[in-house]
């Protein structure tokens, strides 16, 4: 039995009717991810996280978790645990209920359960909250209480769907440390379905960016960003352009453009449409003769030192090192 | 200094509110003069002066008289009442959670169960009375009788569990199947607890309804009345205070149930508290 990888995806299709909402994706996931599901609304991403889950129906083709197929298994005998967008947390229940609740499923008496229902909400810092229902907490508490819930029977593979869309920026940020943490912590297999490609940078080992119900590219979220495949994921992934070049298209990070004069080096002559000051960066949007939009990410000192605003004409430079060729997908 | 928005209330808000007051006076006036003539003294009548004052219609309501037998009919009215009830509940409860999901055929289905709202109520209950001549059955209280009212408590409970249902987030029911209750362990510790405040007011809703059906039941209940009919028999051959009695015992009847049904909600509400507060 391979047991290298956690999760397989081998050519696993969704068809509702005669629509294709996922086209025969294909996935190892190694043992101990993080994996970030990443794509634009109705990519397929969470149709995809919900077939591992079993609340979906596979069309065609197999999900492996642990070397087994677990296709045709109901959600609770695949190993994994769901956790929702809006975490679906009881209402009628108190916390210790929520977390006690697949104990209770199984039979489990009481007092065990409340115990270990206990240990999960020590887990999750919410020891001090058993009692209270749901409606009595913050989001972020909320998000706890269902990570708690999620994890007391041990998955092997927790899937989280958006899990950070209804927090506050702020505690976002906050949330999304304490995820890597816990995956960190517990060793298991992490797949996490978001639009933000923030998010995804910040915690996946794995990055999967899917669009139109296929895998485009998936690698670390360091190789996604350097050498984007195909301009669809250059622009997604954000902080790139996407230019023309004799040879097709080609992609060079934001970063590495800057506003000077034309000289030997690839160019671009267009006008700037606006300015937008970043903090340690300011973003300078341009649009160029022949009509596209790009933009040059420009370190503060330099910009404010010739400073351009919106309607001036400029020139994007970068160099030929920093290209980067395109795929047509 | 520019002219500032009138912190008076405008004369409209006089004409409206004169409106509801007497819109008050007209729903309430009636009944509260019915309670009132109902302590009529045992020599006066249906109108006022009131001639003394006394309990004796009260007790009257309680004697098996010649017109009408009241105790007994209001017993029958209970009894069929809480099975409406009850069936009311279990089917659309169950067709709330099925109509979730989009079938085929399910608007015709739609249609068809809600159809009966829209039909003239003593035309429904005069062809279930023919067809039970027609098949040369008997008709009776819980045959007849139950299913035309439960030709108009079926509709109104569905629409009722379709606002109930809307509200209900389908993610509970998953992460239920996701943490291994079985589809029996879902409904019983998901679904129809959080759906059950919605449950609780179909029940009682259903219960009202057929409590004071009258057309419908008129022609299918055979030879024994509901209260409704006893009443309306009571009202055609013979007037005396004795309805006034009988309308304010009703009353009271009513008053002490939604008592209870807000004792109970409190109780719940309590109990919640101290889950919060332990």
């Amino acid at each position: 039995m391979d047991n290298r990888f956690d999760v397989e995806l081998i050519s696993v299709t969704k068809r509702y009717g005669t629509t294709l909402a996922v086209d025969a994706i294909s996935l190892r996931i190694p043992r101990g991810t993080y994996c970030c599901l990443l794509g634009p609304s109705g990519c397929g991403k969470t149709t995809t996280l919900r077939m591992i889950a079993g609340h979906e129906a596979v069309s065609d083709g197999d999900i492996l978790i642990h070397g087994e197929n677990v296709s045709d298994l109901p959600p609770i005998k695949r190993g994994t645990a769901m956790m929702f967008q809006s975490y679906a947390l009881f209402p009628h229940m108190s916390c210790l209920d929520n977390v006690a609740f697949s104990l209770k499923m199984r039979g489990v008496a009481k007092k065990e359960r409340h115990g270990r229902a206990r240990e999960y909400l020590a887990l999750v810092h919410m020891a001090d909250y058993a009692d209270r229902l749901p409606g009595q907490l913050s989001g972020g508490q909320q998000q706890r209480i269902a990570l708690a819930r999620a994890l007391i029977n041990r998955p092997r593979v927790l899937l989280l769907d958006e899990p950070l869309s209804a927090l506050d920026p702020f505690l976002r940020v906050k949330v999304r440390e304490e995820l890597k943490r816990l995956q960190r912590e517990l060793g298991i297999t992490f797949i996490h379905v978001t639009h933000s490609q923030d998010e995804a940078m910040a915690l996946a080992d794995l990055m999967v960016v899917m669009q139109d119900g296929h895998i485009r590219q998936s690698a670390p979220p360091r190789e996604v960003f350097e050498r984007p495949i195909s301009p669809f994921i250059a622009r997604f992934i954000g902080s790139h352009n996407v230019l023309r070049a004799p040879h097709g298209q080609i992609a060079v990070r934001a970063d590495r453009c800057r506003l000077g004069v034309a000289n030997d080096g690839p160019h671009v002559n267009g006008q700037v449409i606006a300015v937008e000051y970043q903090g340690a960066m300011v973003r300078v949007a341009m649009k160029t003769d022949a009509g596209d939009e790009v933009s040059a990410l420009v370190p503060d000192q330099t910009f404010y030192r010739q400073p351009a605003e919106p309607g001036d004409l400029a020139t994007l430079v970068w160099s030929e090192q920093d290209t980067h060729a395109l795929m047509q997908v | 200094m520019t002219a500032r928005i009138s912190e008076k209330r405008p004369w409209t808000f006089y004409v409206l509110g004169t409106l509801f007051g007497v819109y008050l006076l007209f729903l309430y006036g009636p009944m509260f003069v019915i309670y009132v003539l109902s302590f009529q003294g045992p020599n006066g009548g249906v109108t006022f002066p009131m001639v003394g004052t006394s309990v004796v219609w009260f007790k009257e309501v309680f004697q098996p008289g010649q017109m009408a037998d009241i105790p007994v009919s209001f017993s029958r009215s209970i009894a069929l009442a809480t099975v409406v009830s009850c069936l009311t509940v279990i089917i659309s409860v169950a067709a709330g959670l099925g109509f979730r999901r989009r079938f085929p055929g399910s608007a015709v289905l739609f249609y068809l169960a809600v159809a009966s709202l829209v039909m003239p109520s003593l035309l429904v209950g005069f062809g279930i009375g023919l067809g039970f001549q027609f098949l040369g059955w008997q008709p009776s209280l819980f045959t007849s009788a139950l299913g035309a009212q439960l030709t108009w408590t079926l509709p109104f409970g569905l629409f009722a569990m379709f606002a109930v249902v809307n509200r209900f987030n389908r993610a509970w029911e998953e992460a239920a199947t996701d943490l291994g209750a079985s589809p029996w362990q879902r409904l019983r510790y998901v679904t129809i607890p959080i759906l059950l405040p919605g449950i609780i007011g179909v029940a009682m809703g259903a219960f009202t309804l057929s409590y004071d059906e009258y057309a419908r039941t008129t022609l299918t209940i055979g030879p024994k009345n509901t209260l409704p009919l006893e009443i309306y028999a009571l009202i055609s051959s013979a007037t005396s205070p004795t309805l006034f009695a009988i309308g304010t015992l009703t009353t009271g009847v009513s008053f002490l149930a939604i008592f209870i049904a807000l004792l109970l909600v409190l109780r719940m509400q309590r109990r919640r508290a101290l889950i919060k507060a332990a």
